[in-house]
């Protein structure tokens, strides 16, 4: 995993509520476009030019020269809902996006987000709003995992709270496999215990 | 100290205690689908890892095969590959795998429980955001992306934080007319579809308990669009009425104690929860969705919204998009407006009680013309089942397009698609922009409302028909 410390550059403002994972990429390009690519369809719903960067689309805030590879996203409320894809992250990955600003996520995105360096920072309305506000002539703002606060153009510093051990985690870049293959032991002796306790988990042949 | 059911579940999965609240989860149960577990097992090779515990995963392709009748795994060719992987991967990692044709294959979520691999009381994970629907059987469920699916193959565990808990009492007793779609769409369109973000929901009340298993599923099926990734309801004796005999549920002695156990799957009286909610299910009615969210939901005697009446700026903005989106007037009665398909099938609503409900209806009746409708079983076994019913000839009369178990127009992943600009009435469960295909206007019902609509070539009131 890609870590993260901290991020500067223009936040692009993107309020509508409720934004989903099948906007934010099609199911189909997930069954034919490499990993690295799915940038260049990322919301391709809402783009009259998908494949943007060069025209793009004037009212598609990513499209905007303000806006086109903007590393931080000003999102409505539950951005990420629905489907579990993690093409999802992938594809704002890969429009640069390295960290999502929103009063609240999709409970499946917020995880994948951390499994891949995208960092989710929740924060209440009212910061959000003023944060968008500052952030609508493109002056740039910075995302600081290491202090836990985001910096904007005015000068003004809001703190977000997030979990210490995500936190950790993203500022080492953890391969949270490798960690928890070291817990084998652990995990065998509990797959013991429930093979006396409960048979039938284990009957499947 | 009073326990919640989610409290017993996720307690029982406690392989070890991470700190600030974060436990490694022990995984009883992983089904793979074609896309996200093909996908997975590739990652898991490249790592040089194996899978820890095959014998607790389970596979079959749903997403990308085509649902033409006499299909193969190629007839789509782009999901071939992931069909051919995922039986390639499985075969090589010697998980349990369900072939195109066989009993077993099917949406996961209608193959796990219906062999019985769905157990009460298990953790069952699967890469995919409709697992909750598992929890209608008194599991604990949840969809998890590719990362997390990869780490449970490798590890049979999950670092997961427990979420709060949310219990929504359904009580009283359903009007006529009216399906357990009806109470999850009512309740989302109240809620909005941010409600159980951070939270799992217990479905608990009178109108819960009266329902069969199918019904139960199809409520905890829409968990995820009220924005919670796990629901369920806690078993009972019509849970385990419904698991006995199932191929891979415990038999004999076995059984009767895995029953014993199952029966302290329940919230303790006084348990308390961090929000409740209770709905009078007497005043559902027929619910519809008539924008691009789940929580544009109403009842089919109401008026679509006007976004001057929205309730903040955002809304009036949302509700704007969605009307230009599914070409719509606010203010005019959504019943009557024309309709162009009409899909019945998807992991809420595939299941032989939902195929028997819509057959009862669309017997003696006609699809209207200009209008496309399909019926795509949840599973080889529902496909077998309905057929013995003779429920294939009653659609097929009736005009529906009769087809081969998959997700199909759900998601649009294996070439199926509502063509731009056509409006569907849809047994599934996502009304998102493009979601049916580009420029599709999705409409979600039940499945009587939605051979209502079929066969009147309009949205209606099936109380009406």
């Amino acid at each position: 995993m890609q870590p993260f410390t901290a991020v500067t550059g223009p936040a692009a403002p993107f309020l509508e509520p409720n934004v989903n994972t099948d906007v934010v990429i099609r199911i189909e390009r997930l069954t034919g476009v490499p990993r690295d690519d799915l940038g260049r369809y990322a919301f391709e719903a809402l783009r009259r030019n998908p494949e943007g960067g060069q025209g793009g689309d004037p009212a598609f805030v990513l499209d905007t020269p303000r806006f086109r590879g903007a590393p931080i996203l000003i999102a409505g409320r539950n951005f990420g809902c629905g489907s579990s894809r993690e093409g999802a992250v992938w594809a704002l990955m890969g429009l640069g996006l390295r960290a999502v600003v929103a009063e609240s996520f999709g409970d499946i995105f917020f995880n994948n987000c951390f499994q891949n360096g995208l960092l989710p920072v929740v924060l209440p309305k009212e910061a959000i709003d003023r944060l968008a506000a500052e952030a609508t002539s493109g002056a740039p703002l910075t995302v600081d995992l290491v202090a836990r606060e985001v910096r904007a153009p005015s000068g003004a510093v809001v703190p977000f709270a997030i979990d210490p051990q995500r936190r950790q985690a993203l500022l080492e870049g953890l391969d949270e496999i490798g960690a928890t293959l070291t817990r084998e032991a652990e995990i065998a002796q509990w797959q013991a215990r429930d093979r006396a306790a409960r048979p039938w988990i284990w009957a499947t042949a | 100290m009073p326990r919640t059911l989610l409290d017993k579940l996720w307690d029982a999965h406690v392989v070890a205690d991470l700190g600030d609240g974060w436990s490694l989860l022990h995984v009883d149960r992983h089904l793979l689908h074609d896309l996200s577990g093909t996908a997975g097992l590739e990652a898991l090779a490249a790592r040089g890892l194996r899978v820890r515990n095959p014998e607790l995963a389970f596979a079959t392709a749903d997403h990308a095969v085509s649902s033409a009748p006499g299909r193969t795994g190629e007839s789509y060719a782009p999901g071939a590959p992931l069909w051919a992987g995922l039986r390639a991967r499985a075969a090589e990692a010697g998980l349990h795998y369900f072939e195109l044709g066989q009993v077993g294959q099917g949406i996961v979520h209608v193959m796990g429980p219906e062999l019985g691999i769905t157990l009460p009381g298990v953790s069952l994970i699967c890469g995919d955001s409709h697992t909750c629907t598992h929890g209608g059987l008194g599991a604990l469920a949840f969809g998890v992306g590719s990362s997390e699916l990869t780490h449970a193959l490798a590890t049979q565990t999950l670092r997961q934080r427990k979420p709060k808990s949310l219990r929504v009492r359904f009580e009283g007793t359903m009007g006529r007319g009216i399906a357990p779609k009806d109470l999850i769409l009512h309740l989302i369109g109240r809620l909005g579809a941010d409600a159980g973000t951070g939270h799992a929901i217990e479905y608990a009340g009178s109108a819960i308990r009266a329902l069969g298993i199918a019904g139960r599923m199809t409520i905890c099926n829409l968990s995820i669009e009220l924005g919670a990734k796990i629901g369920f309801v806690a078993p009972d004796d019509t849970t385990f009425a419904y698991v006995a005999g199932r191929r891979f549920a415990p038999k004999g002695a076995d059984f009767e104690r895995a029953v014993a156990h199952w029966r302290t799957l329940a919230s303790d009286p006084d348990a308390v929860f961090d929000r409740e909610v209770t709905v009078d299910v007497a005043e559902v009615t027929p619910t519809v969705t008539w924008g691009t969210s789940p929580e544009h939901a109403i009842a089919i005697d109401a008026a679509i919204p006007d976004p001057r009446a929205a309730p903040d700026a955002e809304r009036r903005e949302a509700w704007r998009a969605a009307l230009d989106y599914m070409g719509l007037e606010p203010g005019r009665p959504l019943a009557g407006t024309p309709v162009d398909w009409v899909f019945i099938g998807s992991c809420t609503n595939s299941r032989i009680e939902d195929l028997r409900e819509a057959a009862a209806l669309a017997r003696g009746r006609h699809v209207a013309p200009g209008v496309t409708a399909w019926v795509v079983p949840g599973s080889e076994r529902v496909k077998r089942d309905a057929e013995a019913e003779g429920l294939d000839r009653v659609f097929r009369e009736a005009g529906f397009a009769w087809r081969e178990p998959g997700c199909s127009l759900c998601v649009a992943a294996n070439g199926e698609r509502v063509p731009p600009g056509a409006r569907a009435v849809s047994t599934s469960n996502r009304n998102f922009v493009g979601r049916q295909g580009p420029g599709a206007r999705t409409h979600l019902a039940s499945p009587a409302m939605a051979v209502a609509a079929a066969v009147t070539g309009a949205i209606t009131d099936v109380r009406r028909i």
